[in-house]
């Protein structure tokens, strides 16, 4: 074992460690490249124009009321979904989330496609806010009046 | 009242707890053992006190004392009993107490079990210790205070987020995963020690942290898994992993105290990879802080993040501090850190284990990426992007396939060096075996690269890993007339933990091949059912018999009822409901799941009409989703296996006194047997 082979294996090391690592940083920054997802609201998305066009984007907002049209039969539905400035719609295959309903903040995975956001994936946002009980309510009767408009919001 | 103790206890711990962290180096530095001895009933001080608080909470939480901050935001005189207990780590300052709680017990444990000990390593210990208790109690009575005063007294409380009372099994995610992340504070607290102290030449502080690593390892796995299973039963979407930041913060830690249990072996064994044992070890440290930063502070928003505070400064500065000062005191130490050994070959275990801990790191890299990267695009570029799960997949699948692969080839080479005749005999039925399961998975319809590759390396892993057990058996049966039972048993418990890690292999691989089979072989049915009517769905069909609504104390929940049909025979009914919580504007999905060990069949009602007529339902059909529980618990079972003493050398019992003479030179006498060649990897090299 002379000095001679140690720098040598030692060299081999290093050039062996900075390729992996190259190679590792390479995929990385391809992978994430590719993969990055923009959130954005209608008012955004429209403003963006063709740039948008056909790319994989979140686009969150509330369902605007009265928009909704759940087709159960063919498992198709299409809302309109704004941020207080803009409204796009949108349209989506499959079952919605659970009581979809109307002013419910959304944010749907999909492609933008003329005019039309294609969603492939609905998510609620849900509200983590907790809210103090109305003084004079029970929680019983909390709960019945919150059942009561569930009802109501859903048959609408 | 009950609020007063609490607080008042919580004070004066810090206090303890900063006295102690001051006495400790004072001590050693004036060798005063009154000082050091001061440290110690210091620490046991503040474990009697920050209990005091956390019984207080409790108290205070089931008496339904409104008048105390925490208990008016997570309590309400509606929520069982058992959801009021748990609740004591429902939403920031809780949980904060409650880590603060099983510091302090483990600070306890640490001291107690290694009072008697010579020199500067367990008084720097202890004072670690300490000092991350005294962060936490700063938290406590500060930013993430639980005690604060709500006046005038609300008469009721908003009840836990609907989420977390949902599944029981948020009883147990959230202390088991404290229990992990809390417990890697106790390695991380060996290796400061042994930094301040200077001894890090010696394995001293490998040793004592190695049984405390398994433990904190063991629950922060079981945690993940119970993150699994709930997030499986109770978000609806028929998966178990979205590489969703807070998962992700669980999982960092586990992927780098992965590595440092594997090559803390070849500290032990070889001298090598001081340097790199303690930077795993602060990393992992540094790790546990982040994934409570990024899960605490509300710097994201996900299902997880449900307490937001002013206290993610707080953390940012702990984790710079913790790094700061873990390498200010790695390069102090820098002239004891070299390799007494070196790699002799590359085919020996420890080059298996180093590719291992590359592969670990690699990993734990890319999941820090993905994870941080919406966040600082945010900060820098204030555009909100999220980094999906395409890239992780991506990222993450190459990584398993080869770490499933490496697991097969570790235990099948010995140290040092393996000569090609051994290679070849030893590797040769695991290959066999890996391309009978591609072959297979590819036959019955497995056509990603990724998932057959992790299905043949798998199988190659398995057959690797079950070989070791039956030569040993093989071994001990012929040499010393044993039956086979007595034979393993006794392999096992005079090697536990050798073969306890072989076990938790046996876990991962039932965890991969699930996780694999369960994602390739997912099939999802949609339909709008009316009342008695069925859709088809993978071989089974599913019949809607009614929808039924139902008030109960705390929550009111409509179902639909339904029938699982296999060639026209009734074998099972299943109810998915949704629950509203009076707190929540959305319902929480309750998704029904019928588990047999093939598979499960999963069934979500995603909408329903309000007399009933109709119902629509998400039917997922999943094969072997039970076997990554399983899995989980065998990896768990391995953990313990490996962690409970062997009889002859029972006095290390959580290293109370580990001999002195140090690393793997020492004779294994309990090795089974000493006929060389045949058995040269799986005997020879002794018990550990």
């Amino acid at each position: 074992m002379s000095g001679n082979v140690e720098g040598r294996k030692r060299a081999t090391l290093v050039v062996a460690v900075v390729i992996v690592l190259g190679a590792f940083g390479y995929l990385l920054y391809g992978g994430l490249d590719k993969n990055v997802v923009f959130f954005l609201t209608p008012q955004e998305l429209l403003a963006k124009g063709t740039q948008v066009e056909d790319v994989p984007v979140r686009l969150g907002g509330m369902v605007a009321p009265g928009s909704v049209k759940w087709d159960a039969d063919k498992l198709d539905l299409r809302f309109v979904l704004m941020d207080g400035v803009k409204t796009v719609e949108v349209h989506s295959k499959g079952a919605p989330p659970q009581m979809f309903r109307d002013n419910m903040g959304v944010v749907c995975e999909g492609r933008f496609r003329n005019g039309i956001f294609e969603s492939t994936n609905l998510m609620i946002k849900h509200s983590e806010e907790y809210r103090a009980p109305k003084p004079g309510q029970t929680p019983q009767e909390m709960y019945k009046e919150m059942f009561k408009t569930l009802k109501q919001d859903a048959s609408s | 009242m009950t609020r007063l103790i609490g607080l008042n206890a919580l004070m004066v711990a810090l206090a303890v707890a900063a006295f102690g962290v001051v006495m400790a180096p004072i001590g050693v530095r004036r060798a005063r053992a009154d000082l050091v001895r001061a440290t110690y009933s210091a620490t046991y001080a503040m474990f009697a006190l920050v209990t005091i608080a956390t019984f207080a909470m409790i108290f205070a939480l089931v008496t339904h004392d409104f008048s105390v901050g925490y208990v008016a935001q997570v309590g309400s005189r509606a929520t069982p009993l058992f959801y009021t207990i748990i609740s004591l780590w429902g939403a920031l300052e809780g949980s904060i107490l409650f880590w603060a709680w099983v510091l302090s017990l483990l600070s306890a444990l640490v001291v107690f079990w290694n009072r008697d000990r010579e020199g500067a390593l367990i008084p720097y210990t202890t004072m670690t210790m300490l000092a991350v208790s005294v962060f936490f109690l700063i938290l406590l009575v500060g930013p993430a205070n639980p005690f604060t005063l709500i006046a005038p007294t609300p008469l009721d409380g908003p009840g836990p987020n609907p989420l977390l009372q949902n599944h029981i099994l948020m009883g147990v995610h959230p202390p088991l995963l404290y229990l992990g992340y809390v417990g890697m504070t106790v390695p991380f607290a060996f290796a400061v020690g042994a930094m301040a102290a200077g001894e890090v030449g010696e394995d001293t502080w490998i040793k004592l942290s190695r049984r405390w690593t398994l433990g904190a390892w063991a629950f922060l796995t079981a945690a993940i898994i119970a993150g699994m299973w709930w997030s499986y039963e109770v978000l609806g979407w028929g998966g178990y992993w979205a590489w969703d930041p807070v998962e992700n913060a669980s999982f960092m830690p586990w992927l780098t105290s992965t590595a440092f249990l594997h090559s803390m072996m070849v500290q032990e064994r070889r001298g090598m990879l001081k340097l790199w044992n303690l930077n795993l070890i602060v990393a992992t440290f540094a790790l546990t802080i982040l994934g409570t930063f990024l899960t605490r502070s509300g710097v994201l928003s996900s299902v997880h993040a449900f307490g937001e505070g002013p206290i993610g400064m707080y953390f940012l500065g702990a984790i710079a501090v913790t790094l700061v000062a873990s390498f200010a005191l790695v390069a102090g130490n820098s002239e004891q850190l070299s390799s007494e050994g070196r790699l002799d070959s590359v085919a020996s275990r420890e080059t298996v284990i180093l590719l291992n801990n590359l592969m670990l790191t690699a990993f734990t890299f890319t999941v820090l990426v993905g994870t941080l990267f919406p966040i600082i695009a945010e900060a820098a570029r204030g555009v909100k992007v999220s980094v999906g799960e395409p890239f992780f997949n991506k990222m993450s699948l190459p990584l398993i396939a080869s770490l499933l692969f490496l697991m097969g080839v570790g235990p099948a080479l010995p140290w040092r060096r393996a000569s090609k005749e051994v290679v070849r005999r030893q590797l040769l039925p695991p290959l066999i075996g890996a391309v009978i399961a591609a072959v297979a998975a590819i036959a019955v319809g497995a056509h990603q690269v990724y998932a057959v590759l992790t299905f043949a390396f798998a199988a190659f892993a398995l057959v690797a890993n079950v070989r070791e057990y039956v030569t040993g058996v093989k071994a001990r049966m012929t040499l010393r007339n044993e039956s086979a039972v007595t034979a393993l048993g006794r392999l096992v418990g005079a090697n536990r933990r050798r073969y306890g890690g072989y076990i938790a292999h046996l876990g991962i691989i039932a965890m991969g091949v699930a996780i694999a089979a369960s994602s390739t072989f997912r099939r999802e049915y949609e339909a709008t059912l009316r009342k008695g009517e069925s859709m088809a769905a993978g071989g089974y069909s599913v019949k809607l018999l009614e929808v039924y609504g139902r008030e109960e104390p705390q929550r009111s929940r409509i179902a639909a009822s339904v029938a699982i049909l296999e060639d026209g025979a009734e074998i099972g009914r299943l109810d998915p409901a949704m629950n509203f919580y009076p707190t929540s504007q959305q319902p929480i999905p309750t998704p029904a799941v019928r588990s047999r060990a093939w598979g499960d069949i999963y069934i979500n009602l995603m909408a329903f009409q309000q007399d009933g007529s109709n119902a629509t339902l998400k039917v997922i059909v999943e094969p072997l989703v039970p076997w990554i529980w399983f899995g989980g618990g065998i990896i768990c079972l391995g953990a313990i296996v490996s962690m409970f003493p062997t009889r002859r050398r029972s006095a290390a019992w959580m290293g109370a006194r580990v001999a002195p003479d140090g690393r793997g030179a020492r004779p294994s006498p309990g090795a089974a047997t000493p006929a060389g060649g045949m058995l040269a990897s799986n005997t020879l090299e002794g018990a550990d």
